[in-house]
């Protein structure tokens, strides 16, 4: 029997029962719940008369629809319809039971944010949100990922989830980073590389010195985009570094409950004989800062590159694509990269909005001013507690002197579902994970960038190469 | 869950790879905390020229005469034809209750994202794989008469054109059992409730912090 990989000996650890073609029942043992797609999960279970199997497994934030201005949030959602969405979290929640961080909890923020700052996400767990974007809670070792608004109500419901086993993959990446080279320009340079398809069907890990290498917030900021390119599951091996940082949060164990958990996580890695169906390598230090040019994070180039050439691919559904992305982005093919304008900057999103990524655009920002032709650079913390940390180490005051503007922490710009928004042909370098069409307004034009790439593009006006800027 | 068994209808081409939920239905109309009626915005950014909000009448706006889903027949079509990686993106249900108010029962395409394809059997509508050399000949026998119609028979697991060409799928059997008779996932689990029970005391010795408060 050869060894196991990290996923399926998390996999096979929550198995309540398996049906005869494979299908498994699992137990899940964390159910992350925000106000966007759980409304009509609750409604089902009031409407069936069904009580939540174990409350205590679920922790609830509103993070999608809330205001980032501070007089707005003390004073009530403006919209009517997203308000009555983050009421109906506080409704709900109430009702079955449900701890729920309000709006105005130094505690809110992002859900993927959340989770781990609080010591909710634990290594060797399952672990489910309705969000694709819950990836990102395996940079812990534990299976994690994003389902939808049926699957809510299935897990509140039974704590348990309907799931087949998933083939899987390794993404090693050995070597050094370069300076200025950051978590977000590895995956983005891996997407360029399998496509946003090319983990579809797998279970993703990354592996090598350089993830090794990483802080807990880089490896979340890798696993936060295995959704990009189509893994449902990211996963990092447990170390020391994923110890230290779960040490002491408030949800973590304790005492003898602490010594023994931290003895079983550090079984959380794959065997050495385990077998990966797919495996690939990179080399970190050959990794240049990344930036997408187009309407998928797979169309994406190293900084000092050009836009590419549809002319140049030989696939023609392909090529096809290209060229809509390059008419909706309004681009040129050949143009260089450093020569595009932008209007708006956001720094925020569950994949760069910690501390580490405002740490990062700090570095770059200290003592310079926003361009002229930039309209608006804002910065939005992943969490109340976040703002308050970067604030204690003058971090706002950086910002704030540069002409970024600071704010209260949620979801924000990355979709838009608030009041921050692009406006139609406005292009914005952002550290967020999706480009997609209209994904930051209707008409906006998305480019996806580290922390530090977006404060050197909100300083110059154009992208930058910060590796020497 | 509706029940699926057999559709006959008319084919819809989106010719496009990675049709992403956030185009299936944009972020705006996810404040609704209702689980029906977002026909209307399906494709909402492709479908009409000037914008739209939960609160403005859709039928107020002005409809793009491009997109082919605002075209006769295929404003009725009921099963869509795509490329590859259909679904990508958010993790939204409400991009499958949008495809299903607006009238689909099915989509057929290469390949699909994991969430997407979850979510569709969910809620009784059919995502079919095939082959993308197929796929290429339904977008041209679809492009070639107005109106083209298929039949998808889950029983047989085929998609049959009307000139009688047949092309099977595959379909996971408990997926396949739950769409033909319209089954509820939850109280199929519940029947399991001693067994979980059993995982939770088990998992209480050997790894009692995941149940600490
Ligand atoms: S920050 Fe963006 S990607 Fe992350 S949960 Fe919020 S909307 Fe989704």
């Amino acid at each position: 029997m050869p060894g196991k990989t990290l996923y399926e000996k998390l996999f096979d650890s929550h198995v309540v029962r398996k049906e005869d073609d494979g299908t498994a029942l699992l137990y899940i043992d964390r159910h992350l719940v925000h106000e966007v797609t759980s409304p009509q999960a609750f409604e089902g279970l009031r409407m069936a008369g069904r009580k939540l199997w174990r409350a205590d497994a679920a922790l609830a934030v509103p993070d999608h629809n809330v205001p980032t201005v501070a007089a707005e949030r003390a004073k009530g959602i403006a919209d009517r319809v997203a308000r009555t969405q983050v009421d109906t979290l506080g409704k709900n929640t109430r009702e079955f039971g449900v701890t729920q961080f309000d709006m105005n909890d130094i505690r809110q923020g992002i859900v993927h944010v959340i989770g781990p700052e609080q010591g909710a996400t634990l290594p060797g767990m399952t672990l489910v949100c309705g969000d694709s974007h819950t990836a990102t809670h395996g940079a812990f070792g534990s299976m994690a990922f994003g389902i939808g608004t049926s699957e809510v109500e299935h897990v509140l419901a039974t704590q348990c989830l309907l799931q087949k086993k998933m083939q899987n993959m390794r993404i090693n990446v050995e070597g050094t980073l370069g300076a200025g080279v950051t978590a977000k320009d590895i995956v983005l340079a891996v997407i360029g590389e399998i496509g946003t398809a090319g983990g579809t069907g797998y279970a993703m890990e990354f592996a090598g010195s350089a993830i090794r290498e990483l802080s807990m917030e880089g490896r979340m900021t890798i696993c936060n985009m295995a959704i990009e390119a189509g893994a449902r599951v990211g996963l990092v091996a447990v170390d020391q570094t994923t110890i230290d940082y779960v040490d002491g949060r408030p949800y973590a164990p304790k005492g003898e409950n602490w010594d023994l958990a931290v003895a079983a996580w550090f079984d959380l890695h794959s065997d050495d004989d385990a077998i990966f169906e797919h495996e690939i390598t990179l080399d970190a230090a050959l990794i240049k800062p990344q930036v997408t040019w187009g309407t998928s994070p797979e169309m994406v180039v190293a900084v000092d590159s050009d836009v590419p050439d549809p002319v140049n691919e030989l696939d023609t559904v392909k090529s096809d694509g290209m060229q809509k992305a390059l008419s909706y982005m309004g681009l040129n093919a050949g143009v260089a990269v450093s020569e595009i304008n932008i209007d708006k900057v956001f720094i925020g999103s569950c994949t760069n909005s910690r501390l580490e990524d405002l740490q990062q655009a700090a570095d770059i920002i200290k003592g310079r001013k926003v361009a002229d032709n930039v309209k608006l650079a804002m910065i939005v913390p992943g969490s109340g507690l976040i703002k308050q940390q970067a604030e204690k180490l003058g971090l706002d005051k950086i910002f704030l002197e540069a002409g970024f503007e600071w704010r209260e922490p949620g979801c924000s710009m990355c979709l838009a579902m608030n009041a921050d928004k692009l406006e139609p042909g406005e292009r914005c370098a952002s550290t967020s994970n999706r480009n997609f069409e209209g994904r930051q307004g209707q008409g906006g034009r998305t480019h996806l960038v580290s922390p530090a790439m977006a404060a050197g593009a909100a300083i110059a006006g154009h992208f930058v190469d910060v590796r020497n800027f | 869950m509706d029940k699926f068994i057999k559709v006959t209808g008319i084919v819809a081409p989106m010719d496009r790879p990675n049709v992403d939920t956030d185009a299936i239905i944009p972020k705006q109309y996810l404040k609704s905390i209702k689980r029906s009626g977002f026909g209307p915005n399906a494709f909402d950014d492709w479908r009409y020229l000037d914008p739209g909000a939960p609160d403005i009448d859709n039928t107020t706006r002005r409809l793009n005469p491009d997109f082919v889903l605002n075209q006769s027949p295929y404003d009725k079509a009921s099963i869509l034809i795509a490329r590859e990686n259909f679904g990508c993106g958010s993790s939204r249900e409400h991009a499958v209750w949008a495809l299903e108010d607006f009238g689909f029962r099915a989509v057929i395409a290469p390949s699909f994202a994991d969430i997407f394809f979850n979510n569709s059997f969910k809620n009784g509508m059919l995502p079919i794989v095939l082959d993308g050399e197929i796929i290429e000949d339904l977008f041209n026998k679809v492009a070639s008469e107005s109106g083209y119609e298929i039949t998808v028979d889950l029983q047989k697991q085929k998609v049959i054109t009307q000139d009688a060409e047949e092309y099977p799928f595959e379909v996971d059997a408990f997926r396949k059992h739950c769409l033909l008779n319209g089954l509820d996932d939850i109280s199929l689990t519940l029947q399991h409730a001693n067994e979980i029970k059993a995982y939770e005391e088990k998992t209480k010795q050997s790894a009692p912090w995941l149940f600490q408060k």
